[in-house]
């Protein structure tokens, strides 16, 4: 029974952190109805800034410095590249994210080579014992820093006017346009939003346990995939459902590997996908997305 | 006196242009068919790597440039293709399991294989539309990398398995030599012929159903879904068919890719080779078989050129020597081009040179 708990805490933290890039995704989905191929490469991005600011200039400034880095990244995506294609078809639009995801990841994975760089952060491999169950503290860091940020998050997109614009642009850009919506802030904020909040993630993908960041960690970014499409593409809700599912899913195949020992090594990776594929089949548009009306 | 009339209307162009066609696909088979007696094994592989992406290009283009439904996991079927084809056509000598069939007929197996699987995926296929599918088709990249991981009867997991070569009428297509017109013919020779056989058959059929009634279908359905559905196209079994048919292209192009290679290994098929065929066919030009064939070409010998030529380029070292490797080098370039010819060249390289005659206004939305 411990050892659930452990893996259900462990999981619900790491689903957090899925949470977080879903967001990203499901917020420039949502503002320019694009599919973003390009987060995990965000992600890698953010993290790369960290991993080599923060022995000069310490571990929080280096963390603002790659959020900042992710997102400026995000909004230059946006500006030189996006902008300029907007009104294509959606499919060529993501092939185009998946062209600028190319580029970047080859350009960080050469530098990146085949070290392992750490992050610095300040939780290291300390790990709080609560009775039979025993939590890292980075995973504990992990949930309150996502939890904190979905609500802000959250909080922001329904009370703000940054929020308020984002939301009459993604119901209808005609007429938000109309009503002085500015569309191409709106979806610039949204890209420079997504890679803030893939950098945050990068930090805790990368923490301990984990080694540290390194090539594969754009693949651990593939996981918010499923997290956004199982939640449903163009539903927030759906993206913290659907990162949480994942987390959990993951966690769960994992830690009873030994007894799924048919199923073949290394479940973990492929548990979401397979969660991912039964939601599909039944509810083609995610758990918590719109079918949407079509009139014509 | 009015067919006169009618001849002269038409500019004289359009009558010429169809025996200049001839002639430059005729001067064009008769060079592709004299290559291998002129060009050394490094370049023949290079174009049997071209030829097989091409068939696994026009599948995909047919699935996304023609249909609108981006898929992810190509490299999935590649490797069921790939994969089957050992399975069928091994005899079982390695250790591992093989039904040894005969070659030709396990080809045909491994191509029906892949698009069996395809055709499993087909109730997530024929409903999730564009970009969705795209993300759900990661999906098939994760669970294909598990199978040809922990499968070993089947694939040899992470070593892979040697492919057994290809034999047709009393010819095997391996590297003993056969002498032709005093030019040595080992398996990538033997094989381009293979290849271009293969690769001819496969345009021709895509060519056939993108000009027939399901072509229209096709591009009604990626041009505006629920008026094809309102006109009488059934979308979802549309969508569902073209997924396999793509399916079976990937499984053709893996037995190809694996009879030049000789050996599979699981590696090879991850996302990044995913992501290589979507290059192709936006690079060469969606929806068209041509486009694929260009786009694929353009793909696939990149890297082979700069390695190549690495010392003679600027930029441009060789692997672990710190700089800028081929392999990198092609990416930055083709990932470059992705985004180049998206922005400034919709429509892709083909569709360059055939501007000038049809002079369509790319990017119609919706």
């Amino acid at each position: 029974m411990s050892t659930f708990a452990e893996l259900l805490l462990n999981g619900i933290s790491m689903g957090s952190v899925y949470a977080l890039i879903a967001l990203g995704f499901v917020v420039i989905f949502r503002a320019t109805e694009v599919v973003n191929f390009a987060h995990a490469s965000l992600l890698l991005a953010g993290g790369y800034v960290t991993a080599s600011l923060h022995d000069d200039i310490g571990f929080w400034p280096a963390l603002l410095a790659g959020i900042a880095g992710a997102a400026l990244i995000g909004a230059a995506v946006e500006f030189l590249v996006m902008r300029r294609a907007r009104g294509g078809d959606h499919s060529v639009l993501a092939i185009v994210t998946i062209g600028v995801d190319i580029l970047l990841t080859t350009e960080l994975t050469r530098r990146l080579g085949t070290d392992v760089l750490a992050l610095g952060d300040p939780w290291g491999d300390a790990v709080l014992t609560l009775g039979p169950i025993s939590l890292a503290h980075t995973r504990i860091a992990a949930f309150v820093a996502a939890a904190l940020l979905i609500t802000v998050f959250l909080l922001a997109f329904r009370y703000t006017s940054w929020g308020v614009a984002m939301r009459a642009a993604a119901e209808s850009p005609e007429t938000a346009a109309l009503m002085g919506v500015r569309l191409g802030r709106v979806s610039l904020g949204a890209w420079a939003v997504a890679g803030g909040l893939a950098a945050v993630a990068a930090l805790f993908l990368t923490v301990f346990p984990t080694p540290g960041l390194e090539r594969a960690t754009s693949l651990a970014a593939f996981k918010a995939f499923p997290a956004a499409i199982l939640g449903g593409l163009d539903s927030t809700t759906g993206a913290l459902v659907g990162g949480l599912v994942v987390g959990v899913t993951e966690s769960l195949a994992t830690g009873y590997q030994s007894d799924l020992a048919f199923m073949g090594r290394g479940l973990g990776d492929l548990a979401p996908y397979l969660v991912m594929v039964a939601i599909l089949l039944v509810r083609p548009a995610g758990l918590f997305g719109t079918k949407e009306p079509a009139r014509v | 006196m009015s067919d006169l009339l009618a001849t002269q209307a038409k500019p004289r162009r359009v009558l010429r242009r169809p025996a200049a066609r001839t002639c430059t696909a005729a001067a064009g088979a008769l060079l592709l068919l004299a290559l291998p007696f002129y060009l050394d094994r490094f370049w023949l592989q290079a174009g049997l790597f071209a030829m097989a992406a091409a068939i696994g290009a026009i599948g995909i283009n047919l699935l996304t440039g023609a249909t609108g439904q981006l898929s992810m996991g190509h490299a999935f079927f590649l490797a069921v293709g790939a994969y089957s084809y050992c399975v069928f056509a091994a005899d079982g000598g390695d250790g591992l399991t093989g039904l040894g069939l005969p070659t030709w007929l396990a080809v045909v197996l491994a191509t029906l294989v892949a698009g069996g699987a395809g055709g499993l995926f087909s109730p997530i296929a024929g409903r999730l539309r564009g970009p969705y599918l795209g993300i759900a088709t990661i999906a098939l990249i994760f669970i294909g990398q598990h199978v040809l991981f922990n499968a070993r009867d089947l694939t040899g997991g992470f070593n892979g398995r040697d492919v057994p070569p290809l034999s047709l009428f009393g010819l095997t297509f391996d590297d003993r030599e056969l002498l032709v017109a005093n030019v040595p013919f080992g398996s990538a020779e033997k094989l381009w012929y293979a290849g271009l056989v293969l690769l001819l058959g496969g345009a021709l059929f895509a060519r056939g159903v993108l000009r027939g009634r399901p072509g229209r279908a096709m591009n009604a359905i990626r041009d505006h879904r629920i008026a094809a559905g309102v006109i009488g196209v059934p979308v979802a079994r549309y969508r569902a068919a073209v997924f396999v048919l793509s399916s079976m292209y990937a499984g053709l192009a893996g037995v190809l890719l694996a009879l030049v290679f000789q050996r599979t290994v699981p590696d090879y098929f991850g996302i990044t080779l995913s992501l290589e065929y979507l290059a192709m066919i936006v690079i060469g030009g969606l929806g068209s078989v041509s486009g694929a064939v260009v786009g694929a070409a353009f793909v696939s010998l990149l890297p082979q050129l700069l390695t190549r030529y690495s010392d003679a380029l600027p930029l441009v070292s060789a692997p672990g020597t710190g700089g800028i490797a081929p392999g990198e080098a092609s990416r930055y370039l083709y990932g470059a081009a992705i985004v180049a010819v998206v922005l400034f060249l919709p429509g892709g390289l083909v569709r360059v040179a055939a501007r000038r005659r049809f002079g369509r206004k790319p990017g119609e939305e919706r």
